[in-house]
């Protein structure tokens, strides 16, 4: 478009790792013996792979209690969502935004965005390529946020443990949500944010 | 490019190609999804039956919180509190677990554990903290349903417990109740576990249940007693205070054991049935056997009889008043008292089996008539006695009197009467009566006349012996002061007459000193009153018989 040629037309491509410049069809790269490939391998069909995994176990991740509390012996056992509603009964609105936030927005987006992503990619769509470009980056960056809920409950269940008075302990729904933040990111990382671009390179 | 250009390579590298057409990574979501679908499936499969308490009131429970437990293990959940259509009471909602299926049987038990002070102890104080909750006893029904009526106390018995039950008859519940302890040897071994009217409310029926391993220790002869309270008994001994235990004094409880002989007894089947004695002394009392009605009439007052007073037979009690009532004779107007008693013949012991013997064959009743008949023949009596002096108590005792007057005995009357004779204490009454009478009848105002007149003229002479004769003697006294005075002074130590009796009294004395030598001399010497003395012969030499007193010898003439 510039002028600058594209790597394909010289037949060369970047290794990922130490930035060299291979020759095209290479598998290792000469200088550090890295795998090198155009673009990260199959990487739409892992992304959605990911991606729908994520998917999957968020619904447990909802459903299925995070939490178990006992306090003075009474005891119960809290969902994410339901423990949000508690906070926000308590009158603690903004740690209830924060779990909201951290645990529920956040996924969200996330599934929001690298499906669009991956639609746009697939139809090699040129809409607002640059905007799409950032939004991965912020993705990228806000991934490893959602991981707050379960630092959270593991900090919480490690350090409230008195006995009769009052114990919390991890509930199984905590692992699915921490599945979804892990598939999530891997969605993510498999990404290959240059697909958006190649919408407009014809033969790519 | 030219610079790091690579050394120009006879063949180039293979490029790695993927021979699959479907990436291996989609077994990622594959197998989120089957963890997925399997927790599903394990949530489905797990969710229990959902069945409905009523109770009566919601206190402590909470949607979505309260739990069903058995034993402290959870076996589901409250999911909703609703009220019912009348409001009477409260719907609870629980969605038990899939394991918990036996507690949908018709006869599971649900109540509401709460903290509870009772006579029993305190019980659930762990749910002060941690908030009631809701437990659960599993039936032995084969029918199931998803509505149940919630109990307000925990059951007695929990399910599946080890014992047999038993059914107690009493003629009320007195403080007995739901958990009351039931004893034996003083060690609980069972308690109540419900009661309710008997037919035609005629007495209590009490279920009992007996723990394994004591219910062996039921037999067919074993006696229940009431063990409710404190027992005190004033007796030669003292008093005695007998209670089983502090729980019973507060809930009442029952006693048994069985007779320390008893021969032929077996092990008791569940649900077999007993009578609950009033205490122990009856309970373990040998059975009284069929009861006999006796009537007897007595024309005398009944007050001090009750109903439930001893009839003893030559001191040994065989039975008790059953009614006290008055009958009209119109004959002579009176009100002759109908006491009703019935007597046990057992009670005799050996003396009934003999009797038994003697009265033939045929109806029990015609037998006791006839037998009754035999005794009234030799005097039989019934008397009213007195049992208590100080509190009246009065009691019925048959005896044989020899010399009552005949009566005729009608053996087909029924009831059958038995003639009286008055008490003793009426004997008594009726002698003192006769005596007050005779008394009575004692000319008490003349002889009181009498007697008034005599006392007037005592005094009559009393006014002139102080009058007449008191100063005279006082005259007469002080002359004989007078005299007794001069006779002191006259037999005084230094007086002259008595200085004259004491020489005259010395002179006698040596007179009979002299006479006594003179005789003695003579008795030696005869022959002095003739010859005169002789010279050898001087009284000097006599020695007389040795004397208290020293003979002083006169100077010699």
């Amino acid at each position: 478009m510039n002028g600058i040629p594209f790597a394909h037309e010289h037949d060369v491509c970047l290794c990922h790792t130490c930035g060299y410049v291979c020759p095209a069809g290479t598998s290792t790269c000469p200088r550090c013996e890295a795998p090198v490939h155009a673009r990260k391998p199959n990487s739409i069909a892992r992304t959605w792979a990911f991606l729908i995994a994520g998917l999957i176990f968020y619904i447990p991740a909802n459903l299925m209690p995070v939490m178990f509390t006992t306090l003075f012996g009474s005891s119960s056992q809290n969902t994410i969502m339901s423990g949000v509603l508690e906070f926000i009964e308590g009158g603690s609105w903004d740690i209830a935004l924060l779990i909201f936030i951290a645990s529920v927005v956040v996924p969200c987006l996330k599934f929001v965005v690298l499906g669009t992503l991956l639609v746009t990619v697939q139809r090699r769509s040129t809409w607002a390529m640059r905007e799409r470009a950032r939004l991965y980056r912020f993705i990228e960056l806000i991934g490893y946020w959602s991981m707050l809920d379960v630092l959270v409950v593991a900090l919480v269940a490690a350090l409230v443990q008195f006995r009769e008075l009052s114990t919390i302990e991890p509930r199984i729904g905590i692992l699915f949500f921490g599945l979804v933040v892990v598939m999530t990111m891997f969605a993510a990382m498999s990404f290959d944010p240059r697909l958006i671009w190649d919408a407009e390179v014809e033969d790519v | 490019m030219s610079d790091n250009a690579l050394p120009p390579s006879p063949a180039r590298p293979t490029v790695k190609r993927r021979g699959a057409r479907i990436s291996l990574i989609w077994l990622v979501p594959i197998v989120a999804g089957l963890i997925g679908l399997s927790m599903a499936v394990h949530d489905w499969m797990n969710v229990g039956p959902k069945i409905t308490i009523t109770f009566r009131t919601a206190e402590g429970l909470e949607a979505n919180k309260t739990q069903v437990k058995y034993k402290n293990v959870v076996i589901g959940t409250v999911t909703a509190i609703s009220l019912s259509d009348d409001r009477t009471h409260v719907l609870t909602t629980v969605e038990l677990n899939n394991s918990a299926a036996p507690f949908t049987r018709k006869d599971s038990h649900y109540w509401v554990v709460r903290p509870r002070i009772g006579a029993h102890g305190i019980t659930g104080i762990d749910t002060l903290l941690s908030g009631a909750f809701i437990a659960a006893d599993a039936g032995s029904n084969e029918e199931t349903t998803d509505r149940f009526a919630g109990l307000e106390t925990p059951p007695p018995v929990s399910f599946g417990e080890k014992g047999k039950r038993f059914i107690l008859h009493t003629d009320d519940l007195g403080s007995l109740d739901i958990g009351s302890p039931i004893y034996y040897r003083r060690i609980q071994v069972g308690q109540v576990v419900s009661y309710h009217l008997a037919k035609e409310g005629k007495g209590v029926d009490v279920e009992i249940f007996i723990n394994s391993p004591n219910d062996q220790y039921i037999t067919t002869d074993t006696r229940f007693w009431n063990a409710s309270g404190v027992d005190v008994t004033i007796g030669a001994a003292g008093l005695k205070i007998d209670t089983q235990s502090l729980t019973s004094i507060i809930s009442g409880g029952i006693a048994f054991r069985e007779p320390n002989y008893s021969p032929n007894s077996k092990a008791a089947d569940a649900n077999a049935e007993f009578t609950i004695f009033d205490d122990q002394a009856t309970a373990l009392a040998p059975p009284d056997g069929d009861a006999r009605y006796i009537r007897m009439r007595f024309d005398q007052s009944l007050r001090g009889l009750v109903v439930g007073a001893p009839v003893d037979f030559l001191g040994v009690n065989i039975g008790k008043v059953v009614s006290v009532d008055l009958d009209y004779d119109t004959k002579t107007q009176t009100f002759p008292g109908i006491i009703g008693a019935v007597i046990y013949p057992k009670r005799l012991g050996a003396a009934n089996d003999k009797l038994e013997q003697i009265g033939g064959k045929g109806d029990p009743d015609e037998i006791s008539a006839r037998i009754l008949g035999g005794f009234v023949e030799h005097g039989l009596r019934a008397q009213i006695r007195n049992g208590n002096l100080l509190t009246g108590q009065l009691y019925i005792a048959m005896d044989f009197d020899p010399k009552a007057p005949r009566v005729a005995f009608n053996p087909k009357l029924r009831p059958l009467e038995i003639p009286t004779i008055p008490g003793s204490f009426d004997k008594l009454q009726e002698q003192l009566q006769t005596f007050v009478d005779k008394l009575s009848k004692l000319p008490i105002d003349q002889v009181a006349n009498n007697l008034n007149g005599s006392l007037v003229e005592l005094q009559k002479t009393m006014k002139q012996v102080n009058g007449d004769v008191l100063p005279q003697m006082r005259g007469t006294l002080q002359q004989v002061q007078k005299t007794l005075a001069t006779a002191n002074e006259s037999l005084g130590e230094d007086s002259a007459p008595r200085q004259q009796l004491s020489q005259t009294m010395d002179e006698v004395q040596r007179t009979a000193r002299s006479v006594r030598v003179l005789t003695d001399y003579l008795g030696r010497h005869p022959e002095a009153l003739i010859r005169g003395r002789t010279g050898d012969a001087a009284p000097g030499s006599y020695k007389a018989a040795p004397s208290s007193r020293e003979i002083n010898l006169e100077p010699e003439q």
